[in-house]
């Protein structure tokens, strides 16, 4: 990639963050809500770990963790989706997205760049506080080494990656559907479940367990969980993240080829 | 015009607006049925992460799995009324923003019952019947020694806790006046009321409950009232009457969210776009 192109994704990115940005209060009512959601899942978990003591091979610490690591990347990661794929369905849907086309600029890059931006804010502005509330009122099985915090930074960046591969072939979608509540509904259904939202994957039993710890939105939640309190080693769980994002993608920039050169897109 | 005529107007509003939505949904029967059964199976995975969590254990925080099935149907079955009705009210804080708020405004209705009918969603029927299902099932297998109050108390507890699930979609609603971009707060109180709900008492934090109890009053959507059904004493020891008390409760909730969204709707001030 030229030096140019990269500047202009990187003012895209940028773009996307300073958006998310500017609505200080619809933040601090995330940060709100993700605080007193984790405070209730925090509770249920503990009662579950009360009973059944290494769950998961996670200990109470590890399960506490968890929970407000998810609510951290709740929004980060657009779990349940509303991130950059909510406006592609929108202009798909408008026809505005032959706007876009004309653009010189790679349309599955840009989105990308736009919700790498988005993320980032949200990781910075909703994560944070909600993250650290838990750490203050609750005993967390952080590392000490700053290693491994950066080892879990690289984690959460490739999850961002899995994440939007995942909406963005969701959004493209459209181009034959023309109606987003069937898939954004699909998409909100299998991003809480799946990613192990309401319980960690490795608590989930048997066979039903084995499927999901494979599946992509495994590696939205549970990879990065795993690396920052040590479960996984960081370089197979890169390996997990990056495949499934080089599919996803791949698999986007196929779909978005078809339908940019057979479907003509609405008018009107 | 008296309060009486006024509700009855209300009423008439909300069933033409609603009404209107339903007939534009209905257009399209194939979206309509397939995002109906799509509500029924994203509501029901919360319940399907409870029976995740039994797979590994026998009882949470005390708790059998038909207890807590019992508890969580009387939760969504209120909350997924509440939601029915009220649940698209989150849009008003968008409608505050671009300005289309001033239409009802110069409309011959209450504005409450136009906001509360506005996109009305006929697919949050799905959450309801997920709701009964549970609850259903709840009832059918959980070990009670029914007697005449506690069966007249089951009923009276869902409309109660629909009532106070509704007064807390009008509060946050009310809320939107003050800070429209921060509609998301208010799913902490609606949502993350439903969540908690559907975990016993006795897994949560004594202040949590004590919250839940005397500031919100969503204990007495179903924790206190489903003690009292299952022969189990009442979180923060109190007397079993208190059981008896969602009614009240209900109408003090709806009483006081009714005040919360007049001084909202008579502090709002056009945007002016």
């Amino acid at each position: 990639m030229r030096a140019g192109s990269l500047r202009l994704y990187a003012a895209v990115a940028a773009g996307g963050f300073r958006r998310y940005a500017t609505y200080r209060a619809a933040t601090a009512a995330g940060v709100f809500t993700n605080t007193v959601f984790g405070l209730i899942l925090v509770y249920t978990y503990l009662a579950l770990w009360d009973e059944k003591p290494h769950l998961g091979g996670y200990d109470q610490a590890q399960a506490v963790t968890y929970v407000w690591l998810g609510q951290a990347l709740y929004s980060t990661l657009a779990i349940q989706g509303g991130g950059a794929e909510k406006e592609l369905m929108g202009r798909i849907r408008t026809g505005e997205i032959a706007i876009d086309l004309y653009r010189p600029a790679d349309l599955q890059l840009w989105w990308l760049a736009s919700d790498l931006g988005r993320a980032v804010f949200q990781m910075l502005g909703r994560g944070v506080v909600p993250f650290v509330f838990g750490a203050l009122f609750f005993p967390m099985a952080l590392p000490n080494d700053v290693t491994t915090w950066v080892a879990f930074v690289v984690a959460v960046l490739l999850g961002m990656v899995v994440s939007f591969g995942i909406r963005h072939l969701a959004a493209l979608s459209m181009f034959w559907l023309m109606d987003d509540r069937g898939v954004s509904q699909t998409l909100m259904v299998t991003g809480i479940f799946c990613s192990g939202m309401t319980l960690p994957l490795n608590a989930f039993p048997g066979a039903f367990g084995d499927i999901v710890r494979v599946l992509p939105w495994a590696a939205q939640i549970q990879m990065p969980a795993d690396v920052l309190m040590g479960e996984a080693a960081p370089l197979g769980a890169y390996a997990f993240q990056a495949a499934w994002a080089v599919a996803l993608l791949a698999a986007g920039r196929l779909v978005q080829s078809v339908a940019t050169r057979r479907v003509v897109v609405q008018g009107g | 015009m008296g309060e009486r005529s006024r509700l009855a107007e209300g009423l008439r509003i909300y069933r033409l607006i609603a009404g209107m939505w339903i007939r534009s949904l209905l257009t399209y029967r194939t979206s309509f049925v397939l995002t109906a059964f799509g509500n029924l199976l994203v509501t029901g995975l919360d319940f399907v992460a409870i029976l995740l969590m039994f797979a590994q254990v026998d009882e949470l925080g005390g708790w059998t799995l038909p207890e807590v099935a019992f508890l969580y149907g009387l939760a969504a079955t209120a909350f997924g009324v509440a939601d029915l009705v009220l649940g698209s009210m989150d849009v008003l804080g968008a409608r505050i923003r671009d300005g289309s708020f001033d239409i009802l405004l110069v409309r011959p209705g209450p504005v409450l019952a136009q906001v509360a009918a506005d996109h009305f969603a006929l697919r949050r029927l799905g959450r309801i019947i997920q709701g009964v299902l549970v609850l259903g099932w709840g009832l059918l297998t959980v070990d009670v020694d029914w007697s005449v109050p506690k069966a007249l108390l089951l009923p009276v507890t869902l409309i109660s806790g629909a009532a106070i699930f509704s007064a807390l979609f009008v509060a946050g609603a009310a809320f939107q006046f003050v800070a429209q971009d921060a509609a998301e707060a208010q799913n902490a109180f609606t949502y993350g009321g439903n969540t908690l709900l559907q975990f016993p008492p006795t897994v949560f934090g004594r202040d949590l409950v004590r919250g839940a109890t005397f500031v919100l009053p969503l204990a007495f959507v179903n924790w206190l009232p489903a003690s009292y059904v299952l022969d189990r004493p009442l979180p923060l020891g109190l007397p079993d009457q208190v059981a008896f008390a969602p009614p009240l409760v209900s109408v003090a909730c709806c009483a006081a969210a009714g005040l919360a969204w007049r001084a909202g709707l008579r502090s709002y001030r056009s945007t002016g776009s």
